[in-house]
């Protein structure tokens, strides 16, 4: 017969460790990665702020002062329209921001809802889905985006679909993966033997976790769609001036880079950092939710 | 083998008659026709360049026509070239841009599968610190960023070597190879890095140093082999990569080859030669990615029975 | 003696700390000799001889003291250039699991003359020539084709004879052998332990045999060590550790080998809860493609008919690959079920839709075989066993945690570990917790697949205690599905024996062992080693004889 339990007991019982606190334990030892988190949450904070606490108007010009150097008054120098580089960045880290993410949540949309699918589904499903996906991945986007930016105009939803529409693919990949893998796992088939509805056990066993590598792709796609942004942008097929974006900024700055340098050093600088960050990020966060990490 | 190539192939038929398909409609959707944004031609003139490129014909016919053209190889004329082929165009700037990829592709091989493997004899020492954050230099350093600073260092500071160009001064070919190819080499010693450290922890690495043989040969004969294999599925992908980035490169070093002829033609709306570029690079890219499939399938043994089924 | 080991001591050093994996041990074994080194996971008995030729991982790894003398010279203080002579030439190893030991990527021929060309410098083609010989030696047939096959065109024990012949190769003069069985069948098993006994007999070499398998022991070894967190706690001839017991751990060892059989209901009522008839479960195997002319199909379970009597334990033995799992699975409609019935109080399984079966799944419930992967990592105890009584109604939110702290004290746990998560427990209270969750619902029927046979053999023989006690209590009907022999009849009533996806025989438990039918049987119940060397060394008479005509 069971006893009575009183309620004091459980209070009393150890807290468990889960693995998500595990997890960033781990990361907090991880100095890099912690600033790499330090820097994205800065950056987007300045970037939200930015029409409030710029020190200028974005296309405020001082055609008399041109293209100086770092001063007291423009601490990053100005353009050679006298236009203060600093209000310029921060405009354009609203535009690069905002393509990294928004691009990215329809990448994770259309991929962990794709990838889900196949892998749970499994046997033909699977096969024709991923299929597609194969099929998809030999094309060659790039040059696609391209000529997208070419006929339609650089139209800037349009960089985001465009952009999301390749790097879902790969999402895609990993979550069927993952749900495939614990769709075999022991787990799960106790989930069905108990009985439960698909739906909870998609709900309770299989998105817990897939979480943790949907959560490193996601940091490690938001870089590489932020360089792609800027890639468009320097090639002049992205981001339209008079709004500015970081890889707007670098290729005006390579054209003037000879006399004054600083033009292309700082966009250059806030860019690479910010890669760096994200890139550090993911590592760690990779890192720190390996669980073959945990048992060294 | 050949059953197996030959079904790679015929799958690839109709992914490129999508990338066909797709670019031809793109092109033809386009808002304006090539010819509008000229002013001051007479309609009779119009009429006669479009008869000229077949664009009075129903759509579909032209598809067609331009699906026979290019069945037998032709690109068409390029509208803004008047009297030149995009064929005669690709093939002035093909061997350059070939050329270019040739030397980024070895540069990045080299230099990354060395430094991957390196850094993954001794993992969390200083000999695979430095290389790997130098390779996390490479990634977050986008090649339209390092070109130009390079340039900046070596070619106008140091003067050491010529800031653009392509075969017209000796030693000019280096900084576009180097820019081009840095991200890749980069990419691949962390692919390396990682396929070698999951293979050296491998148990039958243990069996071959069990059996007493050198530590080169445990390395390059049973490691390699395995540690390598991500790094060849990558090869695909990065070829296609290195076609976009010539894009950049090209345009930074003013390099007369085909990434600087598309970008052109882009802010041209030079829509046949788009057209012509897009359906060359895409062909380019799948009989590539079909190569290192191969390639990938060759070099695993489980999975080579697929060569001799031909599945 | 032909290696003395004294004092030696390796140590790991984790974030945690250091590990005295192996805390100062000594043990010598002479030419012809075997010594076994016995011991459960994690007792340090393959990290000991992982160091005397430094192959443990370094760091973290340390050999902090300590001499090992090889025909005289030290081999922890050897160079690597001497140490590299020594490994494969010397002092070969074969290791635990032939699927993960050779090199996917060369020809098992290649692998093979690589001791040879590298430690006697000969050319490949003498060394292709011996080895040849020796696959043909170690019982492998056409060996001059099968040199230029790759391991995965192998089976399990066809590559352990591969790994022996790759040991034995450069004629070494101590052979290590770490677990060479364990990842192998009972059949299998038994032809491997007579090759290598056969082998060592004909060169007169050393033997290092490392095994957690007592029984196993008995039949090989002239002199054990019995290991445990790092020490040696005995070691002796092998018929004083087994007949003259000095240290208590030994003891405990010996007692948790399941021996004998269960004292048998004095009649088994023909009251069945489950009654299978006809069962064929097929998979189609697509990795060869859509194409039909490619698929092949499987037939995991092939006509299987079984009655399951109500308040039985039965036993369902086979090997790998038989289809006793598929079986198990099949019974639960976990697999779809290719045809025939499966009739469980009354009632027919097959073809019931989810919803249909939610109530039967009550009924009903399954133990797995790997504790770590049947918990989910992201639910604590309390979220595990609170699932199935919460979703079938079998408890309200206000009475839900007296009911899992009962279950809890039902399977063994402290109630303070109630918010703990898996990846905190070891792999026997894991084992606790995922049976906790099969009764959780009061099941009648309990399948158990394999549930003690990734566990140590002390934790198997708490687990299988605890398993009788739950079923007398909660009057469970159960079928335990196992590799292992021993293990089933210290448990079942009766026995059923599977084989190649048929059932070959069933019995009553003693019946069964005593007098079996069918050839298969048979074959497996000879086989089975005992932990009594005495028996062991009758029985090798008749094993040795196949493998040394091959």
């Amino acid at each position: 017969m069971p006893k009575p339990v009183p309620e004091g007991q459980i209070d009393q019982a150890e807290k468990g460790t889960s693995l998500w606190k595990d997890a960033w334990v781990r990361l907090r030892k991880n100095t890099l990665a912690l600033c790499g988190l330090w820097v994205i949450l800065f950056l987007c904070i300045i970037a939200l702020l930015t029409p409030l606490i710029a020190p200028y108007g974005y296309e405020q010009q001082n055609l008399l002062l041109g293209a100086a150097p770092p001063s007291a008054e423009h601490w990053l120098g100005t353009d050679i329209f006298g236009r203060d580089m600093l209000t310029r960045i921060m405009y354009g880290s609203r535009v690069s921001l905002m393509v990294g993410f928004i691009a990215t949540a329809v990448a994770l949309f259309i991929g962990v809802l794709w990838g889900t699918i196949a892998g749970y589904a499994g046997g033909r499903v699977d096969a024709v889905m991923m299929r597609l996906v194969d099929i998809l991945y030999a094309l060659p986007f790039m040059i696609f985006i391209v000529l997208l930016m070419v006929v339609f105009g650089r139209n800037i939803l349009l960089l985001f679909l465009a952009i999301g529409a390749v790097e879902w693919l790969t999402m895609a990949r990993i979550v069927r993966g993952q749900v495939l893998s614990l769709r075999r796992q022991e787990f799960v088939e106790a989930a069905i033997s108990l009985g439960l509805s698909r739906w909870t056990i998609i709900r309770r066993h299989l998105i817990p976790n897939t979480l943790g590598p949907v959560i490193v792709y996601t940091t490690l796609t938001i870089p590489s769609v932020m360089l792609l942004e800027a890639f468009l942008s320097f090639l002049g097929l992205g981001i339209q001036p008079p709004q500015s974006s970081w890889g707007l900024l670098i290729s005006y700055g390579v054209e003037t880079m000879e006399e004054y340098p600083w033009l292309l050093l700082f966009p250059g600088l806030t860019l690479s950092i910010t890669l760096f960050s994200l890139n550090f990020l993911g590592d760690g966060l990779r890192d720190a939710l390996d669980p073959r990490a945990s048992k060294n | 083998m050949f059953r197996f190539i030959l079904s790679r192939l015929l799958q690839a038929i109709p992914v490129l008659l999508i990338v066909i398909t797709a670019t031809f409609f793109l092109v033809r959707a386009a808002p304006g026709g090539p010819f509008s944004a000229e002013k001051a031609v007479p309609p009779e003139v119009i009429k006669a360049l479009e008869a000229r490129y077949h664009l009075d014909q129903p759509m579909w016919q032209q598809y067609f026509g331009y699906l026979n053209d290019l069945a037998h190889g032709e690109f068409g004329p390029s509208f803004r070239y008047p009297g030149r082929t995009v064929n005669e165009l690709i093939a002035g700037g093909l061997p350059i841009t070939a050329e270019l990829a040739l030397y980024a592709m070895l540069v990045a091989i080299i230099i990354g599968v060395c430094a991957g493997v390196f850094a993954a004899l001794k993992p969390n020492t200083p000999q695979d610190y430095i290389p790997m954050s130098a390779a996390m230099l490479g990634i977050c350093m986008p090649s339209f960023l390092m070109g130009p600073l390079l340039v900046l260092i070596f070619g106008i500071w140091f003067e050491w070597v010529p800031v653009s160009g392509w075969g017209d001064l000796p030693g000019d070919k280096i900084l576009p190879a180097i820019t081009l190819g840095a991200g890749y080499a980069a990419f691949l010693a962390r692919l390396s890095r990682g396929g070698m450290l999951e293979v050296m922890s491998q148990d039958y690495i243990r069996t071959a140093r069990a059996k007493g043989l050198p530590e080169w040969v445990v390395v390059l004969k049973h490691g390699l082999r395995g540690g390598l294999i991500p790094v060849i599925a990558f090869l695909g992908p990065a070829f296609a990569g290195l076609l976009s980035g010539s894009f950049v490169v090209e345009t930074i070093f003013q390099i007369p080859g085909l990434g600087r002829f598309y970008v052109q033609a882009a802010f041209n709306r030079d829509y046949t030669m788009i057209l012509g570029t897009t359906v060359f690079f895409a062909t380019l890219i799948v009989l590539f990615n079909l190569l290192s499939d191969i390639v990938a399938v060759w070099i695993n043994p489980k999975l080579r029975h697929q060569l001799r089924d031909g599945t | 003696m032909l290696l003395e080991v004294d004092n030696l001591t390796t140590h790991f050093h984790t974030r945690e700390g250091v590990v005295k994996a192996v805390d100062g041990i000594s043990f010598s074994v002479n030419r012809g000799e075997t010594l076994a080194i016995v011991g459960e996971s994690g007792s340090g008995k393959s990290v000991a001889c992982y160091s005397l030729l430094k192959l443990i991982p370094q760091p973290p790894g340390k050999i902090v003291a300590g001499r090992a003398l090889f025909e005289g010279s030290d081999l922890l203080q050897a160079d690597n250039k001497t140490l590299q002579q020594i490994r494969g030439n010397d002092i070969a190893i074969i290791f635990q699991d032939p699927m993960t030991c050779l090199n996917p990527y060369l020809t098992v021929g290649e692998q093979l003359i690589e001791p040879l060309i590298y430690h006697h410098n000969i050319s490949r083609k003498e060394a292709t020539q011996r080895a040849i010989e020796i696959l043909g030696e170690v019982g492998i047939a056409a060996p001059e084709k099968r040199i230029n096959s790759y391991p995965h065109e192998f089976s399990g024990g066809m590559r352990q004879r591969v790994m022996i012949a790759m040991a034995l190769i450069t004629e070494p003069k101590l052979l290590i052998c770490d677990e060479p069985t364990t990842a192998l069948d009972v059949t299998i098993q038994a032809q491997i332990l007579g090759l290598v006994k056969a082998l060592q007999l004909k060169r007169n070499i050393a033997v290092i045999f490392i095994s957690h398998d007592l029984a196993v022991v008995a039949g090989v070894a002239d002199k054990v060590a019995v290991m445990k967190d790092g020490l040696i706690v005995e070691q002796g001839p092998v018929d004083d550790i087994f007949y003259n017991t000095q240290h208590d751990y030994t003891k405990k060892l010996l007692a948790s080998i399941p021996e004998g059989a269960k004292p048998s209901l004095s009649d088994i009522e023909n009251n069945p809860l489950l009654t299978i008839s006809g069962l064929k479960t097929h998979f189609h195997d697509y990795s060869g493609g859509w194409l039909k002319r490619n698929q092949k199909v499987i037939k995991a379970v092939d006509d299987v008919s079984l009655n399951i009597q109500q308040g039985e334990i039965l036993g369902l033995v086979g090997e790998s690959g038989s289809g006793k799992s598929t079986l198990g699975r099949s019974i639960l409609q976990l697999v779809p079920v290719t045809s025939g019935h499966v009739v469980f109080d009354d009632t027919e399984l097959t073809g019931l839709s989810p919803a249909q079966m939610k109530p039967m799944r009550r009924r009903m419930q399954m133990i797995f075989q790997d504790p770590y992967a049947s918990l989910n990592p992201r639910m604590t105890v309390f979220d595990t066993l609170a699932e199935p009584l919460l979703y079938h109604g079998l408890a309200t939110r206000k009475t839900v945690t007296e009911q899992v702290l009962a279950l809890m004290d039902d399977v063994g746990l402290a109630h303070s570990a109630i918010r703990k998560y898996p990846h905190e427990f070891s792999g026997g209270q894991r084992q606790r917790i995922a049976i906790g969750r099969a009764i959780a619902t009061k099941p009648e029927l309990v399948i158990a697949d394999e549930p003690v046979s990734a566990l140590d053999v002390t934790i198997q023989a708490q687990i299988l205690d605890l398993i009788l006690d739950l079923v007398e209590k909660h009057h469970l009907t159960m079928l335990f599905i196992s590799h292992d022999l021993s293990v089933v009849r210290y448990i079942a009533d009766r026995i059923a024996v599977m084989h190649h996806g048929k059932l070959v025989e069933t019995g009553r438990t003693e019946s069964l062992f005593t007098a079996p039918q069918h050839a298969y049987t048979q074959r497996l119940l000879s086989a089975i080693p005992v932990a009594d060397p005495v028996r062991e060394r009758q029985r090798q008479v008749t094993l040795m004889e196949p493998a040394s005509d091959s």
